[in-house]
């Protein structure tokens, strides 16, 4: 199994701490993970993408043209990635903001109303989790008591007291995931 | 086995100086490297190994600070990027013109100039082919993963030492801020200064007792007879780095029809492409040099009476490709693909110049 997949939003959402939990998940069963971040002049309301690859087998390149999975969370990385995913693949995204929603017939389309879930949530800075919560219930690539093993691990001691408050936000996420299109 | 980490090439590099027991670094601010300094700041190692962390006011600075305390049989290292290494250029020349063992690294950014912050391997040619003045080389080794960080701050304290001689990490902005799984070594302790009188007794400043002559570390000699044979002694040991040293890594090439060179991150994009093409049917293979100077050039020799041609792949406008050329001395095909100014080919776009360059062209 490899999974390839693209993560790309606004700086400030949380692109690139949901990578980061995905890999850090990914090791905590035992995989090879690779996370490579967009860096530079980023900032908080720029755009912010990371690529995560987590497989059995030793990982070759972490530069890649096409995906598995590409999670979209702002117009310009729907602009931008669309065309990257794999034919066969899986496009999540977050409707809020998108102009142009996706248009191809080649691959699986989901969405999830991250934004405005975690605004009912009470906790706006869960989007990330519950977009996360998302793609586990569409590419079950990581089991969920990796993934709480993987916030262990990322979260500072200090945060750890959030990790139910995560976990419940995975689960909006999962439990909130629509099919716009399957092939 | 030791810890098993999750972490940063960069971050990386400042763990393994802790856990080898280097004893200093000295550096400056630099994208896209800060990671290193900033590392080691936070891991405060002067607190339980007293390895000495400072950021000095310059790369100037920097270099010079190593020079002072290798000069003392101390293991020392500095971390910059492209534009930090040319300040440091003259410094490293001394350096090896004072036989000082260190660990330099450069995670390279896209140049010339003040150039990008994004990833590239343009300094190939100023790593390998001076950089700064006079008939000196370096030990350069290539990292193409978060592990490979870790293993050559390891391994190139050991070169430095065996040599005293620098020794530079050559990775680029990938690898400097890839995350990948790593193994860390167990925490090694410093040298005490009875290892140090015994590992490099015999050259360095450790404080002159009364009977033994004067230990003076410089590069300059107003003789020029004894100068032409220190230039003959550093050119025996570069001879013997030639001859012990050389490393690569060959994927796939015993049955391969063309071979693509590649280092650092650019050999990572390759894997793929030998991937890629594999799955259409092409017989593609790839060598990997580990150690760019010295360059693995009798396995390229060796390849070249076998292969229909190779491809060069390089985020520059074409440098190895030239140590390519030379070691296949006209016996098959050398193509160069690479991108510059900090753009990163995708495998596939590797996958298509070789198409285009090599089994067409």
């Amino acid at each position: 199994m490899t999974e390839e997949i693209i993560i790309a939003g606004f700086g400030g959402q949380g692109v690139l701490s949901m990578g980061k939990i995905l890999a850090y998940s990914g090791v905590m069963q035992d995989q090879e993970v690779a996370w490579f971040p967009s860096y530079g002049p980023e900032m908080r309301g720029g755009t912010a993408n990371v690529t995560v690859i987590i497989s059995d087998e030793r990982i070759s390149s972490p530069i890649l043209h096409e995906f598995d999975t590409a999670i979209i969370l702002n117009q310009q990385s729907m602009t931008k990635f669309e065309s990257r995913v794999k034919a066969g693949g899986t496009l999540i995204y977050d409707p809020n903001g998108i102009v142009k929603h996706p248009s191809r017939k080649d691959i699986n389309i989901l969405r999830v109303e991250g934004s405005r879930l975690a605004v009912e949530m009470g906790n706006p800075l869960t989007f990330n989790m519950i977009v996360l919560g998302a793609f586990l219930k569409a590419k079950p690539v990581i089991k969920l008591e990796n993934v709480k093993k993987g916030l262990e691990k990322s979260l500072p001691e200090r945060h750890h007291k959030l990790i139910p408050l995560n976990l419940e936000a995975i689960k909006i996420g999962q439990e909130n995931l629509e099919v716009v299109q399957t092939i | 086995m030791g810890e098993l980490r999750l972490m940063k090439g960069n971050e990386v590099i400042a763990e393994a100086a802790i856990r080898c027991g280097c004893d200093a670094y000295f550096g400056y601010p630099i994208t896209p490297q800060s990671e290193v300094m900033e590392t080691l700041m936070a891991n405060r190692p002067w607190e339980d190994t007293g390895m000495v962390v400072l950021q000095a006011e310059s790369e100037i600075a920097s270099i010079h600070m190593v020079y002072g305390a290798a000069g003392s049989g101390k293991r020392v290292m500095t971390s910059s990027s492209s534009p930090g290494i040319s300040l440091m250029a003259e410094g490293i020349s001394y350096m090896a013109g004072a036989e000082l063992p260190c660990v330099i690294v450069n995670v390279q950014r896209g140049g010339p100039g003040l150039g990008t912050i994004q990833p590239s391997q343009a300094d190939y040619n100023q790593a390998t082919k001076g950089g700064g003045h006079g008939d000196y080389s370096l030990l350069v080794l290539a990292p193409a993963s978060v592990q490979e960080m870790h293993d050559f701050v390891v391994l190139g304290f050991e070169l430095a030492f065996k040599y005293r001689n620098p020794v530079m990490i050559l990775a680029d902005g990938v690898i400097g801020q890839l995350m990948e799984k790593v193994v860390l070594i167990d925490q090694r302790p410093r040298w005490t200064n009875e290892q140090i009188a015994e590992i490099s007794g015999t050259w360095a400043t450790t404080g002159k007792s009364k009977n033994r002559k004067k230990h003076v570390i410089t590069s300059l000699e107003m003789d020029s007879f004894i100068m032409e044979n220190n230039n003959l002694r550093l050119q025996a040991k570069y001879d013997q780095m030639k001859d012990e040293e050389v490393r690569f890594e060959a994927i796939e090439c015993d049955d391969a029809e063309y071979i693509m060179v590649a280092f650092g991150s650019a050999a990572r994009i390759c894997q793929k492409t030998v991937q890629i093409a594999r799955q259409k049917g092409v017989k593609v293979g790839l060598i990997r040099p580990i150690t760019l100077l010295p360059f693995p050039e009798k396995i390229i020799a060796e390849y070249a009476t076998k292969v229909k041609g190779f491809l060069s792949v390089e985020f520059n406008a074409g440098q190895m490709v030239n140590d390519i050329r030379l070691a296949v001395n006209g016996k098959t095909k050398v193509e160069y693909f690479g991108r510059m100014g900090g753009i990163v080919p995708t495998p596939d776009e590797v996958e298509a110049a070789l198409e285009q360059k090599l089994i067409r062209g």
